[in-house]
């Protein structure tokens, strides 16, 4: 079983990779392999995760939990076109939870820790160590707040960037810029270590030519 | 009332789940709010499940351009239901976890969602690098500023970043090419993600707002009978 898994694993591999040459029937085949065992993986992990784990497992302690249940059935309403509309209940109650958790997560985590990270001493490394910080952590807490400052000043689209707003936008812009540089080396080189992963597997563990 | 007890769900829902912050009594609302999701989110993924048997036979039926490949989706789907479902080939009894190692769907997971997922996002590097390679131009100093703060990150993740500035004395270690990197990654690249947080953050606030308070309600549809 264990061998058999092993090429199953290889011969899936080189059919994605296959691609890089052209669409073929090996990539689709791997491709619809990959879709319906993807789909049935989260099908099985929610249903004995949630369904099971959370609400059959949970009910006699926790009664309420039958509200879930009734409204996920709710949700199944939108199979019958006649009452289809109910089904918008149990989405409204996704919206509303979604929209109540995250404005204040966001709030909290985005906002107040951030901007509390941003308003630090110049002079000292953290808030209680006195005035202890060399030249290098100063310009670096300087070129933090500046940056932060003016790419919320370039974010900022309801003043016209002209003078010195729109010298600071430029500045933010730069910083901005170095951003989405550094994410996409940072994206570049976790794809490649993948893909090294997938080289070292075929390789070493399929083929055996290195250890 | 199609529109009226949702909007109310909504809006009651929302503000529970705010003001709860602030109500000490009302704590563990959080919680069982986000237990409710749960289970709303297994029910949802029937009617996804569901949709996905019903395009492939459909496809099947009519014999459409690949047809056959549904075939396998199918095949794959139904397998991997039935693995789980039914805990086959579970060491133990049935109460033990179904991704217990050994069992039939660790197996199939182990040795095909795991490699196809980590050869699918590898094949990124490849189509990342050839756009890159066809789009990124110095045409300009902001282009120019990505295209140097990308490459630096690149070749500071890499052993031959340092090998090139080994040369560099310690006194000026910025410069070497690994520690230019941190540099990036720890100042300049902080304020600008930083300044995108802050902007994100404030795009969900106004946009949860707009939700609660019934004033975007694209989610309800298009029938506003």
């Amino acid at each position: 079983m264990e061998h058999f898994a092993l090429w199953l694993s290889a011969f899936l591999t080189l059919g994605i990779l296959s691609f890089l040459y052209k669409d073929n029937p090996w990539y689709k085949l791997s491709e619809a392999v990959f879709v319906g065992i993807s789909a049935g993986f989260w099908f099985v992990t929610l249903f004995w995760d949630n369904l099971v784990g959370k609400f059959w497992d949970g009910w006699q302690d926790e009664p309420m939990l039958w509200v879930g249940a009734v409204l996920g059935f709710l949700m199944l309403l939108r199979l019958v076109p006649r009452i289809g509309w109910i089904s918008r209940w149990p989405l409204a109650f996704i919206v509303g939870a979604t929209s109540g958790l995250w404005l204040m997560n966001y709030l909290a985590s985005n906002i107040m820790v951030q901007v509390q990270a941003t308003i630090q001493s110049l002079l000292s490394t953290s808030y209680a160590s006195g005035y202890d910080a060399g030249w290098g952590a100063m310009i670096n807490s300087l070129v933090i707040v500046v940056g932060t400052f003016t790419g919320l000043v370039y974010f900022y689209f309801s003043k016209e960037h002209k003078g010195a707003f729109g010298g600071a936008a430029r500045v933010g812009i730069f910083f901005i810029m170095i951003t989405f540089g550094a994410s996409f080396g940072y994206t570049v080189m976790s794809r490649m270590s993948l893909l090294i992963g997938r080289i070292d597997f075929l390789l070493g563990d399929w083929l055996g030519l290195i250890n | 009332m199609r529109q009226l007890v949702p909007l109310t769900i909504t809006f009651c829902v929302g503000t529970l789940l705010i003001v709860s912050v602030f109500i000490p009594p009302l704590g563990d609302l959080e919680r069982t709010f986000t237990l409710w999701f749960d289970i709303i989110a297994v029910f949802a993924f029937f009617l996804g499940g569901g949709n996905l048997l019903r395009v492939h036979i459909n496809k099947l039926r009519r014999r459409k351009t690949d047809w056959g490949f549904s075939i396998v989706t199918l095949a794959g789907f139904s397998t991997m239901l039935a693995a789980g479902l039914f805990k086959i080939g579970n060491p133990g009894d049935i109460a033990t976890a179904v991704d217990a190692p050994g069992s039939m769907f660790y197996t199939i997971f182990d040795s095909v969602v795991v490699p196809l997922g980590s050869t699918m996002y590898s094949l990124l590097a490849f189509f990342v690098a050839s756009a890159s390679y066809r789009a990124f131009r110095a045409k300009n100093r902001e282009a120019t500023l990505l295209l140097v703060a990308a490459f630096i990150i690149l070749l500071g993740r890499t052993p031959f970043g340092l090998m090139l500035t080994e040369w560099v004395p310690d006194s000026f270690s910025l410069l070497q090419i690994p520690n230019l990197a941190i540099w990036i990654m720890n100042s300049p690249n902080l304020a600008g993600q930083r300044a995108i947080m802050i902007g994100i953050g404030l795009g969900v606030i106004s946009m949860s707002l707009r939700l609660i308070l019934g004033i975007e309600r694209s989610y309800l549809g298009g029938d506003n009978a």
